[in-house]
């Protein structure tokens, strides 16, 4: 609990790097902005009591002094609304840098902010992915860090700004007189106590009635995405009625939260406004009192406590909000910081970038799993040559994914060692082993960018011939060709949706464009059709040469021509050998095997 | 959530007819209108007075360049804050009715837009995304509402007191009020123009907010991708490149907006400063014992210039920031006109519903009930003229019977289901149930004895029990359970940690495809339709929910028509007469055996389908 805070404080810290001077100047602007907009009620108090009355116009001796001996001209109407319009517009300047000054910092600390955690989302390791979900990461990226970005823009400045403005106004009251000063300030303790009440009070209530409004889009969303169910059940009407409940609640929730505005805003009003009915009367009161004296109070001072009670009122009936708004903030970040403590993905103590896959890949009484060390992959063994190809049989929940997984370190093992070209795998530089392997998968993600980019994502210099040619290893070339705006067609959310044989090719071509010496197809033609998947193997055998493939499928056609077959059942690695030792043994290899060789026609039947 | 999809205005001008109708909505609640217009414009008087009275004050009891004066200043001081407390009343009054007025007016916007929605037929259903309804019926129906009650007001409350503080100078002094008057064409425009542009660059600000939100998005669910690929670094610089577009849009967008405040004050501080300027020498000359062209001047008179002229750029402000907002609520209002005014294609003729009710009052007393006997007469169906999809299709199904239909994707089976549950309806020809054309009796009629289950089984947010009653409301507790355990979803459901009254989540998300399946079917048996379609699931699922499943399916289809959409070599091989569709039309028909003699396109797809059955069971 306690080092929280100081977590959240350090984030903040971390990403304004750079851009703290921008809030320090803002600062200094919200001082000047206010002293700016002080001096103009200070200017028409001037001309009514010096110009107009020829009164003492309450300045310090030597300002008095400074204006006045020098020349006349201070004493005409036509300086002090020059005077009242300079300041305003000073006023103006000071207010404009302050926000773009605060805009400036405040967005370089979202975009930095952003870059952290999109940065450190991929840093985690791929098991964190699988236990959070998409939308919640999403809102927190977004919202949560908006929510900060608010915080440092709005309500911080804020804060100092009614502080400074409170200050100062107090200040120059009591240099003035500290009774009129006081009786000008008497309400706002009230306001200030009640603003904080207040806004702790509804907060309650504006949740309720966003969780009405929740409820309400989730009955129009639910509705909508389930028509068919609705209509075909004949349940309209029920769910007409289901609907104007929840808008009845949503109305009524809302209406109670207006109303309790209403009362706020319309009583801080009166209390605002008789405020200024008290500076009024006893202003004039203590003008009348002290009229002919040696130290009168002037109809000039009459003017400025008046104004500086206005100003100052506004302010202090909005500061519960800010308040209460800085409780969100302190959420958010707990939230970002989540995110941000997960620990990276960790870099091995050795970091070996050097690799002679002539030595091949060496799986030693390896073990893995999520619950328990060995629920999923169990004690599994075996040795593979460099130009051997390797396929894999077994079931779903049989480990096979998660076998090819290990080999790239996209999971830590629990126990036994895997080595890479003479080199267990947790001793090799992370980027050095992951760009050895291309792996294909099942349901292969694509970019929501063109099919060009896709296919050259991990070599963008790659000629397009090069592109050509891949594709067309991947028998994906002419069907490309045939879309519209053939390479240039954005796929995935924003553009076409592909087939899922289609996108298996296209990333089968993406992998193929990677050239590396081990390559993983996890069952990453189970969409093709058995002629393109024949072609896409000839096609892989001939450019095979001194590397490894793995191959995961179903498909006797596939199994039959590799060097080494793995049957996999249950997480333990039950049959080992080629395609022929396999057919004299009585297993699952040979089951599956006479099923697809079964004889067409109504044998079966 | 956020709904709202940018869109460019199409319509530059302000289309007053639109704004009538949609007014029509806030003058269903007349009272609270009149009020709320009562309360603004006394609002607007007293704060009108408020300089008359500081005037007042100044004048009578300062009595600048005489002696004070202090007789009757408490009564004057309680005079004030009476005022202030009469004020503050109605200000209260025109919040509270604001509110009402918006509140009631998306609240009947929103009744209507739904009920339509529950008419409207599947054509508007298929071709307009969930996404842009709920962008629709959320926030644009709240755009609209709060600027036909928010806005209004603020227009009203500003022309009132613009006029009335020009009266009040008006009748102090006219040639200071022309004076100070010069300032507010310029204000408007500046303003006007400035909020525009200020919207402007909001919006693509907003637009590079959707841009961060989708790369997040992609790079949280391709994360597995990027890292296979090593791609961490490229994807953190691009995605580098969008949050710096975001952040200059965002600053640029500030900054333009930073620019408003300063250019409005400094331009209403001309016409203050003009006031202090001419006024000052005014009422300098008149205790002086001269005059200027400006005629007598006392100090009140100038102060309370001083206060009009100050607080003129309030209103000024607050019109144009309405009128610039305008065209992006009218985009929205003619969004909402639009979906209200869709006409749907399937409707019961006034005398079908005078029969039979409509879906709000059914007259059931007058519904016939339904035995199950639906024939295709001469059907012709399409969906785009130019790719007919049913043509002169004929098929008799008898009660009680069970059809499969196969056929590969594309062949016409959605098309089939669709026509018998009217969702859409035939282009030419006829669909007979029960011998008379579906037509000459109401939607409800046939869709209230229908039972249907999706592919992806749609659930409900709610309980589990409150799912399985969804399409019968009166059903008892004992009833539930009772249909749960018909189809052995009583089994897992006792399990769960609420039982019957665990709650599904947002679409059912809490649990899995199959108890979504078993719940669904649970949900048929209770409303114990006399035509039940079955879309069967391809994607697969493991052996023993397969198997409860299956025996479910079989339960669910005993004594009803039953029109399956099938699969599954058990599914199929149990209806009693299996249709092949091809291109549109019946291509093969007959039980299993008398198909597999054939040797035609079934007998190709069985041996097929076999294979894939039975290799995954081997592979279990």
């Amino acid at each position: 609990m306690q080092r929280k805070p100081n977590r959240n404080r350090a984030l903040v810290l971390q990403c304004l790097r750079g851009s703290k001077r921008y809030l320090v100047l803002a600062a200094f602007e919200v001082v000047l902005a206010i002293l700016m907009l002080y001096l103009t009620s200070y200017v028409t108090s001037y001309a009514l009591d010096y110009v107009l009355l020829g009164d003492d116009p309450s300045l310090p001796k030597w300002l008095f002094d400074f204006l006045t001996r020098r020349s006349e001209v201070t004493k005409t109407y036509w300086f002090c609304g020059l005077m009242f319009f300079v300041f305003t517009v000073l006023n103006g300047l000071f207010t404009f840098l302050r926000r773009r000054n605060v805009s400036v910092a405040s967005e370089q600390m979202a975009k930095n902010m952003r870059d952290t955690l999109y940065r450190h989302l991929n840093a985690v390791p791929y098991d964190y992915h699988k236990h959070v979900s998409t939308g919640d990461l999403v809102q927190r990226c977004t919202s949560d860090v908006d929510t900060v970005r608010r915080f440092i823009s709005n309500q911080l400045m804020e804060i100092i700004r009614i502080v400074v403005m409170f200050v100062t106004a107090l200040v120059m009251m009591l240099s003035i007189n500290v009774r009129m000063a006081l009786i000008c300030m008497v309400t706002l303790p009230i306001l200030a106590v009640l603003s904080f009440v207040y806004f702790r009070f509804v907060r309650k209530y504006f949740t309720e009635a966003d969780e009405a409004e929740g409820a309400l889009s989730t009955a129009i969303q639910e509705n909508l995405t389930g028509v068919r169910v609705v209509r075909a059940f004949g349940q309209q009407r029920a769910e007409f009625d289901k609907f104007t409940r929840l808008n009845t609640d949503y109305r009524k929730k809302n209406i109670f939260l207006n109303r309790l505005m209403a009362f706020y805003w319309s009583g801080s009003d009166a209390i605002g406004y008789i405020q200024i009915a008290l500076a009024l009367v006893f202003g004039v009161a203590f003008y009348a009192n002290t009229h002919g004296t040696a130290h009168p109070f002037t109809l000039g001072n009459i003017y400025l406590f008046i104004s500086l009670t206005n100003r100052l009122t506004w302010p202090v009936r909005q500061l519960g909000r800010i308040l209460a708004d800085l409780g969100k903030a302190t959420v958010s970040l707990n939230r970002l910081n989540e995110i941000l403590s997960v620990p990276a993905e960790s870099e091995p103590g050795k970091a070996e970038k050097q690799l002679d896959l002539a030595k091949g890949i060496v799986f030693d009484h390896v073990c893995f799993g999520y619950d328990t060390p060995n629920d999923v992959l169990d004690d599994i063994s075996f040795s593979v040559k460099a130009g051997q190809t390797v396929a894999i049989l077994g079931s779903t929940g049989s480990g096979k994914s998660s076998l090819v997984q290990l080999l790239q370190r996209l999971y830590p093992t629990t126990s036994g060692t895997i080595t890479v070209g003479g080199v267990p795998i947790n001793d090799i530089d992370h980027e050095t082993l992951r760009k050895s392997i291309a792996i294909v998968l099942q349901e292969p993600f694509l970019y929501s960018r063109t099919i060009k980019d896709n296919i050259k994502l991990v070599r963008p210099d790659a000629t397009d011939e090069e592109m050509y040619a891949v594709a067309r290893e991947a028998a994906v070339h002419d069907v490309i060709l045939q879309f519209a705006d053939g390479y240039d067609t954005i796929v995935g959310e924003r553009g076409v949706t592909l087939s899922g044989g289609q996108q298996q090719r296209v990333a089968i071509a993406r992998a193929l464009m990677q050239n590396a010496p081990i390559l993983i197809f996890d069952d990453s033609m189970s969409a093709v059709d058995t002629e393109t998947d024949a072609k896409i193997r000839d096609a892989l055998h001939a450019r095979h040469g001194k590397g490894i493939l793995f191959l995961i499928s179903h498909r006797i056609t596939t199994l039959c021509e590799a060097d080494l077959i793995l049957v996999l059942e249950h997480g333990r690695l039950v049959q080992t050998g080629t395609h022929a030792e396999l057919m004299q043994q009585d297993g699952l290899y040979r089951r599956i095997a006479e099923i697809q060789d079964a004889p067409k026609g109504g044998a079966i039947a | 959530m956020n709904y709202d999809t940018e869109q460019d205005y199409t319509n530059e001008k302000v289309d007053l007819n639109l704004w009538k109708r949609l007014f029509g909505y806030a003058m269903r609640h007349r009272t609270f209108l009149v009020q709320n217009l009562i309360a603004l414009v006394l609002v607007a008087v007293c704060d009108t007075l408020y300089p008359i009275l500081t005037r007042f004050a100044i004048d009578r009891f300062v009595n600048p360049g005489g002696a004070p004066e202090l007789t009757g200043i408490w009564w004057f001081g309680l005079g004030y804050i009476a005022l202030v407390l009469f004020q503050s009343f109605f200000t209260m009054v025109f919040i509270m009715r604001s509110g009402d007025i918006e509140m009631s007016m998306s609240y009947d916007i929103r009744q209507e837009a739904f009920w339509h929605l529950q008419n409207l037929s599947f054509s508007y259903y298929d071709k307009t995304s969930v996404g842009y309804l709920m962008a629709r019926m959320v926030s644009d129906i709240s755009r609209i509402s709060e600027m036909l009650s928010w806005g209004m007001i603020d227009v009203f409350w500003s022309l009132c007191y613009v006029v009335f503080s020009v009266i009040a100078m008006f009748l102090y002094n006219w040639k200071l009020t022309l004076i100070v008057l010069a300032v507010i064409p310029p204000l408007a425009i500046v303003s006007y123009v400035l909020q525009k542009a200020i919207l402007k660059y909001q919006r693509a600000a907003r637009k590079q907010n959707s841009r961060i939100t989708s790369a997040f998005n992609e790079g949280i669910m391709g994360a597995m991708t990027t890292k296979t690929l090593v791609r961490e670094e490229a994807n953190s610089a691009e995605f580098e490149t969008i949050s710096n577009d975001m952040k200059k849009a965002s600053i640029k967008a500030q900054v333009l907006g930073a620019t408003f405040f300063p250019l409005i004050i400094s331009l209403s501080a001309i016409a203050t400063a003009l006031a202090l300027i001419l006024g000052g020498a005014g009422v300098g000359a008149t205790l002086a014992g001269t005059t200027t062209f400006l005629g007598v001047m006392t100090a009140g008179t100038l102060v309370s210039f001083i206060n009009y002229a100050s607080g003129l750029f309030e209103p000024i402000q607050n019109l144009a920031g309405i009128f610039a907002e305008l065209q992006s609520a009218q985009a929205s209002a003619e969004r909402v006109i639009g979906l209200l005014d869709t006409k749907s294609d399937i409707t019961d003729t006034p005398e079908v519903t005078e029969r039979y009710g409509t879906t709000m009052d059914p007259k059931k007393e007058n519904w016939e009930p339904l035995v199950g006997d639906i024939e295709f007469r001469h059907v012709d169906f399409y969906y785009k003229e130019s790719e007919p999809l049913l043509k002169d299709f004929n098929l008799h199904i008898h009660p009680g019977e069970t059809i499969a239909l196969v056929g590969e994707t594309g062949a016409g089976k959605s098309t089939i289901v669709n026509l018998i549950c009217r969702f859409y309806e035939p282009v030419s020809g006829s669909i007979l149930i029960d011998g008379k054309d579906y037509r000459q009796r109401s939607e409800l009629w046939l869709q209230s004895n229908l039972g249907y289950v999706l592919q992806q089984p749609h659930l409900f947010s709610g309980t589990i029990r409150d799912n399985i009653r969804f399409g019968r409301p009166d059903a008892t507790d004992a009833q539930i359970v009772h249909a749960a355990r018909m189809v052995h979803a009583d089994e897992f459901i006792i399990h769960q940690a609420k039982g019957y009254d665990t709650e599904v989540g947002e679409g059912g998300v809490r649990l899995s495809t199959g108890q979504k399946q078993l719940i669904s079917f649970a949900r048929v048996i209770l409303a114990n339709p006399q035509i039940f379609v079955l879309d069967e699931a391809t994607s697969s699922i493991d052996t023993e929910t397969e198997q409860i499943i299956q025996s479910a399916i079989t339960t669910v289809l005993e004594g009803r028509t039953s029109i399956v959409v099938a699969h599954r070599l058990s599914t199929i091989r149990n209806a009693d007469r299996i249709l092949v569709i091809r291109n549109g039309a019946i291509a093969e028909s007959g039980t299993h055996d008398e198909l597999l003699e054939k040797g035609g396109y079934y007998h190709d797809l069985y041996i097929h389908q076999f294979r894939e059955e039975t290799l995954s069971k081997a592979l279990e």
